[in-house]
């Protein structure tokens, strides 16, 4: 057959040489879990593969120099203006190159898809705790790559000299200029001398199509290889343990599936650079520092920064024939840098506060994590009203606010807005729990009414399905740590739990691992919500099949699939009794 | 060790608060559910026919076998679009030309959206190819404990012992020590080869190009000033005469005008530096940098763009908003013999955002 | 009638009822709003006729706010000097008569017919001089340059209106409007006189052939092409950013969806 003839020909060629057969079937044979969640990351691999070929494409025609040229081409609107090379070259790409302006168009929007995907990416790593170990060094690679990506996109857009990206270089350089001791050094250095001088594009153009994708395409790769080493991690499911992967084999399911997801990738692309006009440049005018514009914003990516910028008071001291602009270099330096500081060492503080150091390959449900997932979304209420802040004097002009106002509810907002969703998402949490036990111990409702000899109506139920059941029933509660265990039989208090830093430790243990009470038949009120590694096969909690086989027991007539030996008897504990109302 | 699973839901959870099932008539399977009937031989199953082919792991084929040939011709239609789409995209390429707005605008919407058709139409037949072509399939690998096992771990820790011994780099610690010492400059080399990436800042950052005598000539016409030509209410972008292609003198030197009635003026305006109620503050907004000029007549503020920084023009630009901590600089300007306005001096303090050495 | 209410049991006679409801609201709310004093512009009468004629619709219209001599109150202005084109760029623009008074007064359908405008310019004018209206060859742009305009646009405008004239926003709930609208006229008296908060570009500070220059930007600038394709406001990043979360990452999501969905089977909560 014709498989087999290539096989021996080509493959009989490299397998001579590379010894690649064993290799290759494992490969084709590793198991890929399905869920959509898990394609996030892929939509920012595909975007920076189109990042990399429409980027080379533009290579071609645009010229990195800050040299003075008076403007002949095709967009007459600027005929005659004098503007830099990088500019002209721009407007070379855009009106007198074919496909140039689809290019450029494609270029940047995957950029902007990029960072999108990787901010959803990334946000769906920790709300699922896929960042524990054996994935620490993932996530903190991650964190590398979205700032990479930052930076990368920043100075993406800053090539084309135009008014708006040439304010916001001014803006960068009256930043580092802030930052003490070294600040008008290091900005000297990047722009070789006084702003703008004539060196910035060419730098920042070996940055960003050099030195910068070639860190991020080393990373990604490393990314890559550490998951397919480690394996994917699963959503919990029936049949999903920590030592298995449920799902289809890479050769040729998930090859077909991340292929087609390419096409959609590179498709809505094309779609938004054929309808969505982005940044035109011909429209913004070349760079000239004497002007600005209304309404000048960064990206999006960038936007937070913008905001922490807008929203200081101002700030400064001078001292000693010092000055410190803390109004400049705080807001540039500490909303973003502690978050994402704190982001790269969360894995590790969770690891300390729990004391779990168990290898995690099934996901959280962020409702089962309630306190981080509570922090997730009180860090993105911070980061999104700075960033909305970023925008407010569109915000202003657009929905009638008055501008101060805007700032003046930033500030504010910054504040009690994270302290509100933290409340708000961990009760949110918590009822999502409650809703999920009250299912497993009662079971779902069918919507039949019956009446009983008694008189009284009651409600059929009947048990989720084994695969419903597995997901409810996924909680993994951590054990509890020898060292945070409660004191022992002669009161002497467990050594992780002593001194002032094993108090704090025992206490954040509480918050973190604060949640409902998992489902139990005998109802021990169990105040951290462990000593119970379930994994949503059913076994080990007998309880379980009782409450179920009580509940539905009334409704007569009734099979229980025949995976739980239930007695005839309910063994009816208050709760079941009080639902089903059979009384028995 | 593998399985093969199906997607079959437990018999028996069949009450009418259900959800629809796919396959109404017949025996209660949801499509690639292996048939019941057919004996499905498990890879590494106690086999003992030796001389029976291997056994498969992945079905062959998918279940519905009709459904199967419906979605194949939606397969092929979807790719056959896009290949047409593909073809479509070359000839808008040569038959398209640009070199105009309204001619780009055409060139892109064709070019985009046969691209856009072909990468959908590759995607859409992919991804129904994948859903509803091939069978529907559920496996179960393995994981093995990522940690090594404790005899790797302690070979490993032997090899790694007996090559540090041997390479004598932990026993003789001058050899060490002197390595170390030998590659710490070349790793400092690759910094202290930036140095010369630019200048020092020296004082540069405290003068500009404005000078006793400049003349102040408004921006893009270069044309000079009379102190009668602003009208009050009026706002001017001025720049040194003859800087008008230096953009690194304008990054600091840029002013603006702002004609006020003279009795409007008030402390820390310096009044012996206007002229008739003009007055001439830096361009440059003290926070960092952006150029500043919405002036609202009204109001008599100067707003900056960027971060909303707010000076108030008749009392020496100081901030009323925003985050700015210092007022604009004042440019020091008076008129010369043939009635221009001139600048008597550079600012008297640096303009622009602060930096640390500023004082 | 019979053959409306045979068929009142329709699957579409409710869709049919509520849109004809919406109609006649429509050409209810049309008749009662319609453009009042839209008489036809009659050939303006000059010299002293305009003048009286101006007087007694400033009497009627402008005085109860400006005063009857045009002196101001504390509600208003004086107008006192201001000129027949400051009178011109706000009666025509339709923001004075202003109905509401709130931050700013926004453009919005003119009261007075361009006839009566000019009367009330004339009397002004009569009062105490200040700026003509321009007329027609002074705002004409054509034969001035686009380019230039670009750049005069981007050093005296572009910090309030945007870099296209797409507008912005100022302190207090001021905002400079979106230039879509205005006539090369409208630019130009908008220019000389510096209405509201706008500073005053007299002609020292902009002389008439720049203003023409900028006249030519914001005309042929607003009509131009979006080659890129839709313009998304033209207003930067913003809303290039939303479309990039919202249309972009969420079709991806849809796509991500579609792909991985199992036959049949519904996730794990009923």
């Amino acid at each position: 057959m014709a498989i087999e003839r290539a096989l021996e020909g080509v493959g009989g060629f490299l397998d001579d040489r590379f010894r690649g057969a064993k290799g290759f079937r494992t490969l084709f044979k590793k198991v890929f879990p399905d869920h959509w969640t898990f394609l996030l990351g892929e939509i920012a691999l595909y975007c920076f593969i189109i990042l990399l070929l429409t980027g080379t494409f533009l290579t071609f025609f645009f010229q990195p120099s800050m040299t003075g040229v008076i403007y002949h081409g095709s967009y007459t609107h600027l005929d005659g203006v004098r503007m830099s090379e990088a500019y002209a070259s721009t407007l070379n790409i855009s009106f007198d190159v074919r496909g140039g302006l689809l290019m450029r168009q494609i270029h940047h929007w995957a950029a902007d898809l990029f960072m999108a995907a990787i901010f959803a990416h990334m946000l769906r790593i920790f709300f699922t705790g896929a960042y524990r170990k054996p994935r620490e060094v993932n996530w903190l690679i991650g964190i590398v790559l979205l700032t990479l990506g930052m930076l990368e996109g920043l100075f993406g857009y800053s090539l084309p000299d135009d008014l708006l990206s040439g304010a916001g270089l001014r803006i960068l350089e009256g930043v580092m200029q802030s930052i003490p001791i070294v600040g008008t050094y290091l900005a000297f250095f990047l722009f070789g001398g006084a702003f703008p001088g004539h060196l910035i594009i060419p730098r920042l153009y070996i940055l960003h199509v050099l030195l910068v994708p070639g860190l991020i395409l080393a990373l990604i790769t490393a990314h890559l290889f550490i998951m397919f080493h480690q394996k994917h991690t699963q959503m919990p499911g029936k049949g999903r343990t920590d030592q298995n992967v449920v799902g289809a084999p890479t050769y040729p399911y998930f090859m077909a599936k991340t292929g087609a997801f390419f096409f959609f990738t590179f498709g809505a692309l094309s779609l938004a650079s054929t309808f969505a006009q982005i940044n035109p440049v011909w429209l913004y005018g070349p760079y000239t520092p004497v002007a600005m514009s209304a309404g000048s914003q960064p990206d999006f990516y960038m936007g937070m920064l913008e905001g922490a910028l807008r929203v200081m008071v101002p700030w400064e001291w001078n001292v000693a024939g010092h000055t410190f602009s803390f109004n400049v270099f705080l807001p540039a330096l500490v909303p973003l840098g502690v978050i994402f500081t704190g982001a790269a060492l969360w894995p590790f503080i969770e690891q300390w506060i729990t004391g779990d150091k168990r290898e995690h390959h099934v996901n959280d449900r962020p409702r089962n994590a309630p306190t981080r997932t509570a922090l997730g979304i009180a860090v993105i209420t911070f980061y999104g009203v700075l960033w909305l802040e970023g925008a407010n004097d569109v915000i202003a002009f657009n929905f009638n606010v008055p501008l101060y106002t805007t700032t003046r509810i930033a500030q504010v907002a910054m504040f009690a807005g994270p302290v509100i969703a933290y409340i708000l998402t961990k009760r949110i949490c918590l009822g999502l729990q409650r809703k999920d036990k009250h299912l497993l111990e009662h079971g779902v409702e069918t919507g039949i009414i019956r009446q009983l000899p008694s008189g009284e109506f009651i409600e059929v139920t009947r048990p989720v399905s084994e695969e419903a059941h597995a997901v409810l029933a996924s909680r993994t509660a951590p054990p509890s740590p020898p060292a945070l265990d409660s004191a022992d039989v002669n009161g002497i208090p467990a050594p992780g739990s002593r001194g002032a830093l094993g108090k704090v430790r025992a206490r954040l243990n509480t918050i973190l691992t604060e949640g409902v009470e998992p489902p139990s038949s005998n109802g021990h009120p169990n105040g951290h919500g462990n000593g119970r590694a379930g994994h949503g096969d059913g076994q080990g909690e007998p309880a379980h099949a009782t409450i179920q086989a009580g509940a539905t027991q009334s409704g007569g007539s009734r099979e229980t699939g025949g995976t739980d030996p239930s007695p005839a008897d309910s063994g009816g504990t208050g709760n079941g009794a009080g639902h089903d109302g059979a009384g028995q | 060790m593998s399985e093969i699973n199906g997607h079959s839901e437990l018999p028996g959870n069949d009450l009418p608060g259900d959800g629809p099932e796919e396959v109404p008539a017949g025996p209660r399977r949801v499509i690639g559910t292996p048939s019941p009937a057919a004996a499905r031989t498990l890879l590494g199953a106690a086999e003992p026919d030796s001389d029976q082919p291997a056994p498969r792991e992945l079905p062959s084929d998918p279940a519905d076998m009709r459904r199967a040939k419906a979605a194949e011709r939606i397969v092929a239609a979807c790719f056959i679009i896009a290949m047409l789409a593909g073809i479509g995209f070359i000839a808008a390429y040569i038959g398209l030309e640009v070199h105009s707005v309204d001619a780009v605008l055409r060139s892109n919407l064709a070019l985009g959206t046969t691209l856009s058709v072909a990468f959908l139409g590759l995607a859409f037949g992919a991804t129904v190819w994948v859903r509803h072509l091939m069978p529907d399939v559920e496996i179960t690998e393995a994981r093995k404990p990522l940690a090594s096992s404790a005899e790797d771990r302690a070979a490993f820790a032997e090899t790694f012992a007996e090559g540090a011994d041997a390479s004598q780099f932990v026993k003789r610690p001058l050899l060490r020590r002197t390595l170390i010492a030998a590659t710490l400059p070349l790793a400092i080399a690759p910094v202290v080869l930036l140095r010369d990436m630019g200048p020092l800042p020296g004082t540069s950052l405290r003068h500009t190009v404005w000078r006793k005598g400049l003349r102040l000539v408004e921006d893009v016409t270069n044309s000079p000033i009379r102190p009668s030509d602003p009208f009050p209410g009026s706002i001017m972008t001025v720049i040194p005469e003859g800087y008008q292609d230096d953009d690194d003198a304008l990054a600091k030197a840029a002013t603006i005008l702002i004609k006020l009635d003279p009795g409007e003026l008030q402390p820390p305006t310096v009044l012996n530096w206007t002229v008739e109620g003009i007055v001439a503050y830096s361009k440059i907004c003290t926070h960092v940098g952006c150029p500043v000029s919405l002036y609202e007549q009204t109001t008599h503020h100067i707003l900056c763009p960027c971060h909303q920084s707010t000076f108030n023009a008749p009392k020496g630009a100081e901030v009323i908003f925003g985050p700015a901590a210092r007022p604009l600089p004042q440019l020091p300007i008076t008129t010369n013999a043939e009635g221009y306005l001139v600048a008597i001096s550079d600012f008297h303090e640096p303009v622009g955002p602060s930096f640390w050495e500023r004082g | 009638m019979r053959w409306i209410t045979a068929r009142r049991r329709h699957p579409a006679a409710g869709y049919a009822v509520v849109l004809l409801t919406l109609v006649a609201i429509g050409m209810a709310y049309a008749a009662i709003t319609g453009a009042g004093g839209s008489a036809s512009a009659s050939a303006p009468p000059v010299g002293q006729q305009q003048i009286a004629q101006g007087q007694e619709i400033f009497a009627k219209n402008c005085s109860s706010c400006h005063g009857l001599e045009a002196q101001g109150t504390p509600v208003a202005p004086s107008l006192i000097g201001v000129g027949a084109a400051a009178v011109d760029f706000q009666v025509s623009t339709g923001r004075m008569p202003a109905k509401v008074t709130g931050a700013e007064n926004e453009r919005k359908p003119p009261q007075l017919n361009p006839g009566q405008t000019h009367a009330v310019a004339a009397y002004i004018a009569s009062l105490a001089g200040g700026p003509p209206i321009p007329s027609a060859a002074q705002v004409n742009p054509s034969g001035a340059s686009v380019a230039v305009g670009q750049q005069l646009f981007i050093a005296n405008c572009a910090q309030c209106h945007n870099f296209v004239g797409a507008g912005g926003a100022l302190t207090y709930g001021k905002f400079a409007p979106a230039l879509t609208q205005a006539t090369p006229t409208q630019l130009y008296e908008a220019m000389l006189t510096g209405p509201e908060a706008m500073p005053v570009f007299d002609d020292a500070t902009l002389t008439p052939q720049s203003k023409r220059d900028i006249i030519a930007y914001v005309t042929q600038t607003r009509s131009e092409a979006n080659p890129g394709g839709f313009s998304l406001g033209r207003i930067g990043p913003v809303t290039e950013g939303l479309v990039a979360f919202l249309g972009l990452l969420f079709f991806m999501v849809l796509a991500a969806f579609w792909i991985t969905a199992k036959h049949g089977k519904t996730e794990a909560n009923e």
